[in-house]
């Protein structure tokens, strides 16, 4: 197959080959990395703006040094410096985006969606870095990108995922990529951020995070989002710690081969014990290296076809 | 071209490589994704057969050179480049399937520009089928094929499509 797309979106509309192009692509972008020269000329003359409106540091610096390396112009706009806070509607601030002759437009918004009205307004690639708790399609590219190159395969894995599922975009990148290539997800939390309305996604849905370790290929441990959180949804930190965090303790029952993740940043002593995120089976770090490859291969993709 | 005018230019160009390259230790069959990745690895053997020598075979992918990223509405698979580093002092050798405009040199030459500085890069053909864009020539050619621009050269290999062996022009 070839590619043809010029947004990503979500992964939710891919297809499991478009799934496996751009991880393929995503490997012969890892390789440019260890080249004397890391930089080739693909976007050369074509100019990216990472809109972020909503703050985030590693996705957009992941972006930027994506593009940097692909010879694309990189501008920054961060929502507290852009028109939006003078009341500029989104729409009206991405044409004069476009008005200065952007190819591709990296957006981060708190509302799902936004991404989509985008794409849907505008010639230029949109790249969804993360929508509201919809997607944040290339943090799930990387993730399965990940743990293909560590396991060999994605058919078959058993990949549980803990955390605040409910408000999490990462969450959902992970389960709709991961089931269409056939991996086993469930998803582990308690019952007011993990609901079992899931289970219509077609992953199981435990509460008990100790039934769920021991058959785990892969433990992807979501970040406990302090600022997103409600009184109604979460108890407490210490709770959650008791009940869910991944203690040392915990980690003794994971089989010796099982994959730690994390998307990061880490609250050390939440969600994950300091020994078990700095300990040999975890692939955080792993994951902020590919994170680079597939966003190359994504702006590779989407900016490089003609629109 | 049928199966053994491909085996016999190829044994030929393999002779060619041997005569120009004294040390052969030092030179690398980089070959363009697909063909030219088969083509280099038949290229090798026949060296290895004929002269008795080591010879090094590489990939060397030119999509993200090329310079008409952005002018396609559909983009084919990138594949990795893997080649024997460092490059300093050595002889690449681009192997391709066809040459055509010569564009897909030129993007190979800046992809290997960017793993070092070989002390010389030459190329070699299966097929030259004229209508060059670009200053390029090539240093080794199985076999030279007069076209019109509106024709097209197809190669066939075993390994790759499946089929017989087979360079096919296909008119209008």
């Amino acid at each position: 197959m070839n590619w043809n797309r010029k947004d990503l979106l979500g992964l939710r509309e891919l297809s499991a080959d478009e799934i496996n192009f751009v991880l393929e692509t995503a490997d012969a972008f890892k390789q440019v990395g260890t080249r004397e020269i890391k930089k080739v000329p693909a976007l050369r003359g074509k100019t990216l703006i990472n809109f972020f409106v909503e703050p985030s540091t590693r996705t957009r610096t992941s972006f930027e040094l994506a593009a940097h390396r692909l010879s694309a112009d990189v501008i920054n706009i961060a929502a507290s410096t852009s028109s939006l806070s003078k009341g500029e509607t989104l729409k009206d601030t991405a044409r004069n985006l476009e008005a200065l002759h952007a190819d591709i437009l990296v957006l981060r918004h708190s509302s799902a969606g936004a991404p989509q009205f985008l794409a849907q307004r505008l010639k230029s690639s949109v790249i969804n870095a993360g929508d509201g708790a919809h997607e944040h399609p290339t943090q799930g590219l990387l993730d399965i990108y990940t743990i293909r190159e560590k396991r060999g395969k994605i058919a078959g894995l058993r990949v549980a995922i803990v955390g605040d599922i409910l408000f999490s975009r990462v969450a959902r990148s992970n389960i709709f990529g991961l089931t269409k290539l056939g991996a086993e997800v469930t998803l582990v939390g308690p019952s007011t951020l993990v609901p079992r309305e899931f289970e219509k996604l077609g992953v199981k849905v435990s509460h008990k995070i100790e039934n769920v370790l021991p058959e785990a290929d892969v433990v992807n441990l979501l970040r406990i989002q302090h600022e997103r959180q409600r009184k109604e949804y979460f108890p407490g930190i210490g709770e959650y710690t008791t009940l869910f965090g991944l203690t040392k303790e915990r980690a003794k029952l994971l089989k010796p081969d099982c994959l730690i993740m994390h998307p990061g940043p880490i609250n050390r002593g939440v969600e994950i014990d300091s020994e078990v995120a700095d300990g040999l089976q975890s692939v955080i770090l792993d994951q902020v290296t590919n994170g680079l490859a597939v966003r190359m291969a994504v702006l590779y993709l989407c900016g490089g076809i003609s629109t | 071209m049928d199966a053994e005018a491909i085996r016999r230019a190829l044994r030929r160009i393999a002779h060619e490589i041997i005569e120009q390259n004294t040390d052969l230790k030092s030179v690398v069959l980089a070959g363009i994704p697909l063909r030219g990745v088969e083509i280099a690895q038949r290229l090798a053997e026949f060296v290895r057969e004929v002269a008795k020598s080591k010879i090094e075979t590489g990939t060397i992918d030119v999509a993200m050179h090329r310079d008409d990223v952005g002018t396609r509405a559909e983009l084919p698979m990138v594949h990795a480049s893997k080649l024997p580093l460092p490059l300093e002092g050595r002889t690449v050798i681009i192997v391709d399937d066809v040459l055509f405009t010569g564009r897909t040199a030129r993007a190979a030459l800046d992809a290997i520009s960017s793993f070092g500085r070989p002390a010389r890069i030459q190329l070699a053909a299966l097929v030259d089928r004229g209508h060059r864009e670009l200053p390029i020539r090539a240093d080794y050619v199985g076999k030279n094929l007069p076209t019109a621009t509106r024709e097209q050269i197809q190669v066939r290999l075993q390994q790759i499509d499946n089929e017989p062996d087979a360079v096919w022009l296909l008119k209008e």
